[in-house]
């Protein structure tokens, strides 16, 4: 089922996939040098994924990401400018610099920005889906969350609700098999967290999340049917993080084996094997591609690491409150 | 005299108490092969194996509830809560069950649990990892609240919150590798009683937690400016050492009150309540109360201003002068 981009699309597409991959790495060798504070959570490994929901939705939809939503954000089409200077704590990044690297989040492209609290994401996305629908628009909502997130309460009680007031929220599980160290094999109930749809009787499908054409098509059909039926959607999609959990996760919970086996299933790699095979790419333009997005990229961050401008105090209680003042 | 590291000392404490007792059991989240968010928990399930040692799916409220539940049946679990942040999450089972476990059946039901968890910044985890929560537990009464400084005062006052027969919420600070001595075999430490870090005479500062540490810095400051400060380490919040309060500020008639909360509705001013309500340490005040706090703001992630969050001895060192305006 899944959909076959012309040279366009696929161009556009991997194009974003290698920038993500290619921010990652920089991120997280700015966070080894120090040149960064704080912690960071990669995505190295789930791109299909990221590439796969957002392009393939209305701009004007909107997204509530997770910790790990460098992806998610680069997709939704925010400057890989705005949210570097986030990570610096820089006043020009997307929070100026409040935030940080958890908490990405973009208005101007309905980016609604992520909780830190793992799972808690997906009930404010439930309510911004609750106003969409009171206010007749025609967008939708996506939750993102992970299989770890999934065991948390506030997820089932945010489904029940989308499910009884038929809100149109795209719940987007993205199963990369581990929740820090723990096993979903372990944790999770059910083999598969698309079957706990039926437990709310909310329509859904799991599909393999290393494949961005498989993903694109899921979610058009997802949204199609969000639109159609005027009920909420499960989407689960099956994919692994190659990076570690966090910065310094040494990996002890998984084998190399396992990381190796994963690794053949290189979502990048899959969609430029397939584009050289339809005569899309060649691998003078992959590598083109490569080195162009790595060129803008280290170029950005060069220009940051010079700027330093940073909120004052002052500045930083000025937002504490909506009406800015009252400290 | 060995030294151990604050995390050392609280996996020693929980060693030597799963041990004594198979009933006393580690449950949380990551607690296993990955040794905790914070790495105090390596080794136990290896050697303790999942009898002991029990991981769970993120589900703080459940597994909250669910240790609540197993402690009424007699096991005597040790919860670990990766951030302090997320016990928001755990309130319902703590706050609403645990507390009142025992006053609402009269005395028939009890909950042995210790709750672990780490609060404050310094992380750059932003606003949603790095607050200080202890009010939140210390206005409930039904529950214990202690919250140690050092490696030593950490591992006995957890082995005696294991041994405690109801509820204890035990406090931690990042400062995980901090190192100190640890005395060698078996000791506990009451819970209820403060410990005076620092003897002095003309100032007590009070405080619990990380800024015991940075309180001690700003004494040593003070000390070149020839005032002498008498530092009381709090350790336990609820049952609160008044006695050993109330003495020193009748000494020295003069008291700072130190912590990293905000200190709007936060725990300085229930201090300085047991403080000025009691007579004779009302008269004996020879300056007005102070208190040095976190900033009224949630943590930005930007370093610069973490960084300005809570309170530096700097700030102590200057609320402290304040107390002294000849000496200025
Ligand atoms: C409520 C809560 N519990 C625990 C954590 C610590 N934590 C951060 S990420 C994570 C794992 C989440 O797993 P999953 O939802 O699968 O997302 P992934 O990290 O795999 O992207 C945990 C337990 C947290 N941030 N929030």
């Amino acid at each position: 089922m899944a959909i076959a981009f012309d040279r366009d699309r696929g161009m556009a597409m991997l194009s974003l996939m290698v920038r993500s991959r290619l921010f990652e790495q920089k991120v997280e060798a700015l966070f080894s040098s120090h040149e960064m504070h704080g912690t960071t959570h990669l995505a190295i490994g789930q791109e299909a994924v990221h590439a796969g929901v957002s392009p393939a939705l209305d701009p004007d939809d909107w997204i509530v990401t997770t910790h790990r939503c460098h992806g998610h954000t680069l997709a939704k089409g925010s400057s890989v400018e705005a949210m570097l200077a986030e990570f610096f704590g820089l006043s020009n990044g997307l929070a100026k610099g409040l935030g940080g690297s958890m908490h990405l989040l973009d208005l101007e492209h309905h980016n609604a920005g992520s909780s830190a609290v793992v799972g808690s994401g997906v009930a404010l996305a439930t309510g911004m889906a609750l106003q969409l629908k009171r206010m007749d628009s025609p967008n939708l909502v996506v939750a993102f969350f992970g299989d770890g997130a999934s065991n948390r309460g506030i997820v089932h009680e945010s489904m029940n609700m989308a499910s009884i007031w038929g809100l149109p929220v795209l719940f987007l599980c993205e199963h990369n098999l581990y929740g820090m160290s723990s096993c979903a094999d372990e944790m999770v109930s059910v083999d598969s967290i698309a079957k706990r749809g039926v437990a709310y009787g909310i329509e859904s499908r799991s599909v393999d999340g290393n494949d961005v054409e498989v993903v694109y098509a899921a979610v058009q059909d997802a949204a199609a049917y969000i639109h159609k039926e005027g009920k909420p959607y499960l989407l689960e999609t099956r994919t692994y993080r190659f990076s570690g959990h966090s910065k310094n996760d040494q990996r002890v919970y998984r084998t190399r084996e396992e990381e190796r086996v994963w690794g053949q299933k290189d979502p990048i790699k899959i969609l430029r094997d397939r584009m050289v095979s339809r005569g899309h790419l060649t691998e003078d333009a992959y590598k083109r591609l490569e080195t162009q997005e790595q060129a803008v990229l280290d170029e950005i961050a060069e220009q940051l690491i010079k700027q330093r401008h940073e909120l004052t105090l002052d500045e930083a209680y000025s937002y504490m409150y909506a009406d800015g003042g009252n400290r | 005299m060995r030294k151990l590291s604050y995390r050392e000392a609280i996996r020693e404490a929980m060693v030597e108490e799963m041990a004594r007792d198979e009933q006393v059991v580690v449950i949380g989240e990551d607690v296993g092969c990955y040794g905790g968010c914070f790495k105090v928990t390596p080794g136990l399930i290896e050697r303790f194996g999942t009898r002991q040692v029990i991981e769970t799916p993120v589900s703080e409220e459940g597994l909250v509830g669910v240790a609540v539940g197993a402690a009424m049946m007699g096991m005597r679990p040790i919860v670990e809560i990766m951030y302090g942040d997320f016990s928001t999450l755990a309130a319902d089972p703590i706050i609403n069950h645990a507390a009142k476990m025992s006053f609402m059946t009269a005395g028939q039901v009890s909950v042995p649990m210790v709750y672990r968890t780490p609060m404050g910044s310094g992380t750059g985890a932003a606003a949603q990892h790095t607050q200080s929560l202890e009010v939140l537990f210390t206005n409930v009464p039904g529950l214990k609240v202690v919250y140690a400084a050092t490696p030593a005062d950490a591992k006995g006052l957890l082995k005696s919150a294991v041994r405690d027969p109801g509820p204890v919420i035990f406090l931690e600070h990042k400062l995980y590798g901090t190192e100190d001595i640890v005395p060698e075999g078996e000791y506990t430490i009451p819970i209820g009683q403060a410990d005076i870090k620092r003897q002095g005479t003309d100032v007590t500062i009070v405080t619990y937690g990380k800024t015991v540490f940075t309180a001690l810095e700003a004494s040593q400051v003070l000390e070149d400016d020839e005032v002498s400060v008498e530092l009381v380490d709090l350790r336990s919040l609820r049952p609160l050492d008044t006695a050993t309060i109330l003495a020193s500020v009748r000494k020295t008639g003069r008291v700072v009150v130190v912590h990293e909360a905000p200190g709007f509705g936060g725990f300085a001013g229930e201090v300085i309540s047991q403080i000025v309500e009691d007579p004779i340490t009302f008269a004996a005040l020879r300056a007005p109360v102070a208190r040095v706090c976190g900033k009224e703001l949630p943590t930005p992630f930007n370093k610069t201003l973490e960084m300005q969050l809570p309170p530096s001895s700097h700030a102590i060192v200057d609320a402290v002068l304040s107390l002294f305006p000849s000496a200025v």
